[in-house]
């Protein structure tokens, strides 16, 4: 899968979100979509898992979480892509 | 003259199964990544339930989770998310909570002038709340 797929897998699986994630762009504001600060938890937690990586301190905020695209420079940030 | 206090409050609600499910998924990594040692010992511990999943007080889990969220609708961070294990839920011995904060959260309620938290947990089976309030001395123009 490419990262993108991989980011879009996480989010079915772990984003509660009210919206289909095939309906979301890159800059769809995921909380506006309904992604709870729990459910943001899990999809960080299952990113480290998929990309195989932990993501640091400074990683660690809202804005990192916020759109696919926002979660796609973040993981290629800490993965040197 | 100075400024006059105010006060902020924050509530949030947490589903009970929604904290089992991740604890199933992530195990012990979920619980070390969002909890304190303090709370990890106390929800081992807590509850009338006994022993909970993976050996947890999910009920309990899930309303320190909730509290930790409302302090952040307290503390109204714009950008930076404090690490949630600097926000940390102190059970006391006749079992009320009281909310001590380190690190990026004590920045963020110094920087507010907040200078006393109270909260109150509550949880049934299905779902857990907390709601907290914060005293707050606004800084003048640096006041958020």
């Amino acid at each position: 899968m490419t990262v993108d797929e991989t980011i879009r897998q996480v989010l079915t699986d772990h984003g509660r979100l009210a919206v289909p994630v095939d309906a979301l762009s890159d800059d769809t504001d995921l909380f506006g979509a309904g992604m709870t600060s729990h459910a943001s938890v899990n999809v960080m937690l299952a990113l480290e898992d998929a990309f195989d990586f932990e993501f640091s301190e400074k990683m660690l905020k809202k804005s990192t979480f916020e759109s696919i695209g926002s979660i796609r420079s973040g993981v290629l940030e800490m993965t040197g892509g | 003259m100075s400024a006059p206090e105010t006060l902020r409050v924050g509530v949030d609600l947490v589903a009970v199964e929604e904290v089992a499910a991740s604890l199933d998924h992530f195990g012990d990594r979920y619980v070390t990544r969002l909890f304190t040692a303090h709370e990890i010992e106390t929800c081992r511990t807590a509850g009338t339930s006994g022993e909970g999943r993976a050996g947890y007080a999910v009920e309990s889990l899930a309303a320190r989770f909730a509290a930790k969220e409302a302090v952040v609708k307290v503390l109204r961070p714009i950008e930076m998310q404090p690490d949630w294990r600097t926000i940390e839920i102190h059970r006391m011995t006749g079992g009320w909570c009281e909310i001590r904060l380190s690190g990026q959260a004590a920045e963020l309620a110094a920087d507010a002038g907040i200078g006393e938290l109270a909260v109150s947990l509550s949880h049934e089976s299905t779902m857990a709340t907390a709601v907290v309030v914060g005293r707050c001395t606004p800084r003048g123009e640096g006041d958020r």
